[in-house]
């Protein structure tokens, strides 16, 4: 090794700031270590504060989430979040996003973050059984939209597809503040035994520590020391690659890992995701109260003369820390040899509270870790200033023109980018491998519905989020976000347990920016709180933006719920003719920031459809137990696009048509048909009558809207009916078209 | 030794990524294109030092799994170190 | 009847092919793994659909070489039927037990949805359970599902009644029919599935398993699994 390698490189300021770490921090570093740090050492540190790993910037708020119901087994902190569905079965699941590596290199940045969202789950003992992505791109006009669309979604289905687990469904929409950074992010959902979970806290002094998977090579060194070219004469070989995901290795890590979970070997364990080695050790090792020595020249490498620092900071794929019960080496060994997996022991806990790293024979590192992990910054108000969002003046319907023709704004807004079809997507994905995934709860409908293997539960799953609202209004928006998947899940007739949530804002040192997030997550806990649905896991990702534009705040709510008899479930599908349609929930024709008014007149202004969670719950619980006794035949929630949209929506999936009524209520025909009010379903019955009824007595507005029948989409009064099949050829047509021969 | 492997698809076998790849190539305006044919190149450091046992047992290895042979063609390279 | 299910590294069928089978038998199937060198006696073999070896160097390529399939070729030239679904299928090209290749989609992007199929021969115990003629709906999910072969071995195919499977519209139309669009992969001649000469080797790309439950949203698949324990005991 020469000089300016990277073990012995000078800690210069420059280097620390390449660290993206402040004077403050460094500072503290010396205070922590009472000296100066070497380079691995401060790789460590860099990584270990970095808002990704430290949540620095949104810990503060994240705390005021309600994160606790009965049903919660295990909230924030963990790899994923875990609910108990009963019969002493639990749901493993947590969201992630991958959104700049994905718009760095579409294919492999997609697939690497499916596969570290599947290694969260099956690390703490579930199989994963669905896989779901929040996907927002740029406008379509933009030239890097189409090479982005068509790299994500083949690099999430090459991963999903491989590895065996169904991509069931999630969300793809556009909008030019996604240009410079799309965001891409991966829900993975897994069943395993409650009781036989794992956890990460490690324990015993003297237990083994063992790497498995596949070996390190210098992926995705973290991307400050990149541009730092005074590291080594010989940088070209050492530059850090973008990560490539291996499904097939994964395959067999799920396999192995859960094989081995049903032995009694397993102390604790983790996966390596961002930081790979270092933040795994640190996290094992911290929740434990313990101390770690690792000796690298034992960890499997595939490059050669690989430095402390590269080995400690890689985020190669597809690997796992465990900590085996004493006398265990060998029945463990054996499991991932079957496998063709590496499985070496590379340390040992101790009692010392300091993570010690040996290489070439050398102590290359010597880290308190309880002061690192406890002096971990967080930012309060005076750090992470904050403006709330000015409220947007409301939106007069009377300044909002009406269509010509109501059928002709329904099926321009059908073709739409964001209500267009995503078939051309989810046939990409294998969403029915493992024979789980139930015939109406495939892509392209609400929630995805996926049956608890043997048994006759179900479990819906959806991912929901709507920037517009959220930019116009934070707190409205979070809270719609969070409604919104209750709604789907509702829909279905399941009960919504428990969110994942997946932040993604822009740069969180902008006072506007923060005021987003500030604003979101209020929204969010109010939501949470009064429906029940608590925040079992997480992740933010922030600094989306670029040269200047920020994404539109984003916090993407990935929901489950439970429905024990999946044959009473309801699909927004209409089933038969003849049946009776009726709205339930309040319109007033809220047009501001609609899909009718940014597609059809070309303006996003207004504010966003209030949320009032109290009838959100009652209309809610209504339908589900409307669903439940068997009163309601297809369901469908309101949303993007208003009545008539639900309508055509069920229509076309189900192949019947409707002849729809706008009741003589006051509110223009127009707003009524595409308002966005919330708080709303669509569904038909037989028995209209006792429907009614029963929503009279609930105290729930319902009322009928139309029938169902016939091969076309008409409204009464109105002029001709429009055929499904032209519905559907402009609902199902647009994306293909736009992707063309890609 | 090294062994250079080149798989190819055989002459008159469709070969839907180089259709693809020739529609792209044209739609960027590189119009002198006749056709492209897309392959897989292997390579592989070899214990065997013996450049004609070298080469014997790599054409051992196309027909066995490196090439299907019902479409696919392979050439093999064999160079020193 | 005794059933085997292989499975090898990356298959993820393995599982969905075991519950069919277990309905349909009422019992368990054996799951023999890849590297095990013989298989106990058993009436069928299956070679489930998955990504075995994760599809690299060629799909099925590397799990035709493993040790198992050694006694699963020789047991199938004994006549021991062998389904080989999805990337059973291209394991069985590979190893030779069913002639030609599955190539890579003509659309170049993995395909899963539900498709029609016509039998079109119902005289062997995998489509026992289907009259000749039958449309059918199961899905597809594959990447490398584009049936190849050279003409002579084509011709023989068709002489000898030996595709079971095309690929139709749901009247029963192949893409020369006018089944516009039916094909979902450019397979040649529309062939979804093929026998062996002594129609004991089926290789399909469809899916029968993942439409056998109602659940799923459909049952065409299950007569295939009925008519094999009615064929075979």
């Amino acid at each position: 090794m020469n000089d300016a390698s990277p073990d012995t490189a000078p800690i210069t300021p420059e280097l620390v700031e390449s660290h993206g770490l402040s004077e403050t921090e460094y500072d503290k570093i010396l205070e922590i270590l009472g000296r100066e740090p070497n380079i691995t050492e401060l790789g460590i540190f860099s990584v270990m504060w970095s808002e990704h790993c430290s949540y620095k910037s949104s810990k503060k708020w994240l705390k005021t989430l309600p994160t606790e119901a009965p049903w919660v087994i295990c909230g924030p902190g963990e790899n994923a979040g875990i609910i108990d569905i009963g019969d002493n079965q639990a749901v493993i699941f947590k969201m992630e996003s991958h959104n700049h590596p994905s718009f760095i290199e579409p294919y492999q940045g997609a697939a690497t973050g499916v596969g570290g969202i599947l290694r969260d789950v099956f690390t703490m003992g579930a199989r994963p059984i669905a896989n779901l992505n929040s996907l927002r791109f740029g406008s379509p006009n933009h030239a890097k939209t189409r090479h982005l669309v068509s790299g994500v979604v083949a690099g999430i289905g090459g991963y999903g597809n491989c590895v065996g687990v169904p991509t069931v469904g999630g969300e793809c929409t556009f909008h030019e503040a996604y240009d410079g950074n799309i965001l891409v992010n991966a829900m993975t959902v897994g069943l395993a035994d409650a009781d036989n979970i794992f956890y990460s806290a490690a324990s015993g002094i003297g237990n083994q520590i063992v790497y498995v998977g596949s070996k390190t090579g210098r992926d995705g060194i973290h991307g400050a020391t990149m541009a730092s070219t005074e590291f080594s004469e010989d940088s070209e070989a050492k530059r850090p690659t973008v990560q490539v995901g291996d499904p097939f290795t994964e395959k067999l890590l799920i396999e192995a890992c859960l094989e081995l979970m049903a032995t009694d070997c397993i102390v604790a364990i983790q996966d390596m995701g961002a930081a790979g080695l270092t933040s795994s050790g640190f996290e094992m090792a911290s929740k434990g109260g313990m101390g770690v020595e690792l000796d690298l020249d034992q960890v499997p490498q595939r490059e050669e003369n690989m430095t402390a620092y590269e080995m400690m900071l890689s985020e190669s794929q597809e690997r796992m820390l465990m900590v085996l019960k004493p006398g265990s080496e060998d029945q463990a060994r054996a499991v991932f040899e079957k496998w063709e997996l590496d499985f070496a022991v590379v340390g040992t806990l101790t009692d010392t509270g300091h993570m010690v790293l040996r290489h070439g024979g050398e102590i290359v590192a010597d880290l308190p870790i309880d002061p690192l992990a406890l002096a971990s910054p967080e930012y309060d108000e005076t750090e992470r200033p904050w403006t709330p969002t000015p409220v947007p003046d409301a939106l007069n319907i009377d300044d909002v023109p009406a269509p010509n023709d109501p059928m002709v704004a329904l099926e321009r807004l059908l073709a739409c980018p964001d209500l267009a079809s995503k078939r051309w997507i989810w046939e990409q994905y294998d969403h029915m491998v493992m024979a789980d995934t139930l015939g109406h709860g495939r892509p392209g409908g609400g929630a995805a519905m996926i049956r608890v293997h043997g048994t006759d539960k179900a479990l819906a799953i959806t991912t929901d989020c709507t920037p517009r609202y959220c930019k116009a209004d934070p707190v409205e928006g979070g809270r719609q976000a969070v409604a919104e998947a209750w709604r789907n899940i509702t829909a279905t007739g399941a009960r919504p347990l428990a969110i994942t949530d997946c932040l993604n804002f822009g740069n969180p040192e902008k006072p506007d920016i923060m005021g987003q997030f500030v604003g979101c997550i209020d929204g969010m806990r109010d939501a949470c709180e009064t429906l029940n649905f608590p925040v079992v896991s997480g992740n933010v990702s922030l600094y989306n933006e670029t040269q200047g534009t920020a994404v539109l705040p984003t916090p993407a709510i990935g929901g489950v719920g439970l429905i024990d008899d999946y044959t009473t479930a309801a699909a927004p599908i209409f089933a038969a003719e003849g049946e009776t349609i009726v709205l339930i929930g309040d319109t007033d024709g809220h047009l501001g920031q609609s899909l009718y008014l940014r597609e059809i007149i070309g303006q996003e202004i207004g504010s966003p459809p209030p949320v009032d969670l109290e009838a959100e719950k009652k209309n809610g619980d209504f339908v589900r137990q409307q669903i439940a006794g068997g009163t309601v035949g297809t369901c469908n929630d309101v949303s993007d696009g208003g009545v008539l949209v639900a309508i055509a929506e069920m229509a076309i999936k189900g192949g019947i048509g409707a002849t729809v009524q706008v009741p003589d209520s006051g509110t223009p025909a127009h707003a009524w048909l595409f308002g966005e009010d919330q708080g709303r379903y669509v569904l038909t019955t037989d028995d209209a009558d006792a429907l009614l009824a029963a929503a009279d007595v609930a105290g729930v507005p319902a009322m009928q809207i139309g029938i169902t029948g016939g091969k076309g989409l008409s409204l009464l009064g109105g002029t001709k009916e429009t055929a499904l099949a032209a519905l559907r050829a402009a609902n199902e047509g647009w994306l293909p078209g736009y992707m063309g021969g890609v | 030794m090294k062994a250079k492997v080149h798989v190819t698809l055989k002459p008159g076998v469709l070969d839907p990524q180089g259709r693809a790849v020739l529609h792209a190539l044209e739609a960027l305006g590189f119009g002198g294109v006749d056709g492209v044919r897309q392959g897989k190149f292997i390579e592989l450091d070899l214990k065997e030092s013996d450049p004609k046992k070298a080469e014997a047992e790599v054409e051992d290895m196309c027909k066995k799994l490196l090439a299907n042979t019902v479409i696919e063609d392979y050439r093999v390279d064999i160079s020193e170190g | 009847m005794k059933a085997a299910v292989i499975v090898f590294p990356g298959s993820n069928c393995d599982r969905d092919v075991q519950v069919v089978l277990r309905e349909s038998m009422g019992s368990e199937p054996l799951m023999v793994w890849h590297g095990d060198a013989t298989l106990a006696d058993v009436d069928l073999i299956v070679v489930p659909g998955g990504f075995s070896y994760g599809d690299y160097l060629r799909s099925g390529a590397m799990a035709a070489q493993s040790p198992v399939m050694k006694d699963v070729v020789a047991k199938a030239k004994k006549g021991v039927p062998v389904l080989g679904i999805c990337n059973g299928f291209q394991v069985l090209t590979e190893c030779g037990l069913l002639p030609g290749v599955l190539m890579l989609n003509a659309g170049l992007k993995f395909v899963c949805k539900d498709i029609h199929l016509r039998t079109e021969a119902a005289d062997t115990p995998f489509t026992q359970g289907y009259d000749k003629g039958q449309v059918i709906r199961v899905p597809v999910a594959h990447h490398d599902g584009n049936y190849f072969t050279d003409d002579d071995t084509l011709k023989r195919l068709n002489d000898e009644n030996r595709v079971a499977f095309r690929y139709v519209n749901a009247d029963g139309q192949t893409s020369k029919e006018g089944g516009n669009g039916a094909n979902p992969n450019g397979s040649m001649d529309d062939i979804a599935g093929i026998f062996s000469a002594a129609r004991t080797v089926l290789g399909l790309m469809p899916h029968p398993e993942r439409l056998s439950d109602p659940a799923m949203g459909g049952t065409d698949g299950r007569p295939m699994f009925d008519g094999l324990v009615q064929a075979l005991g």
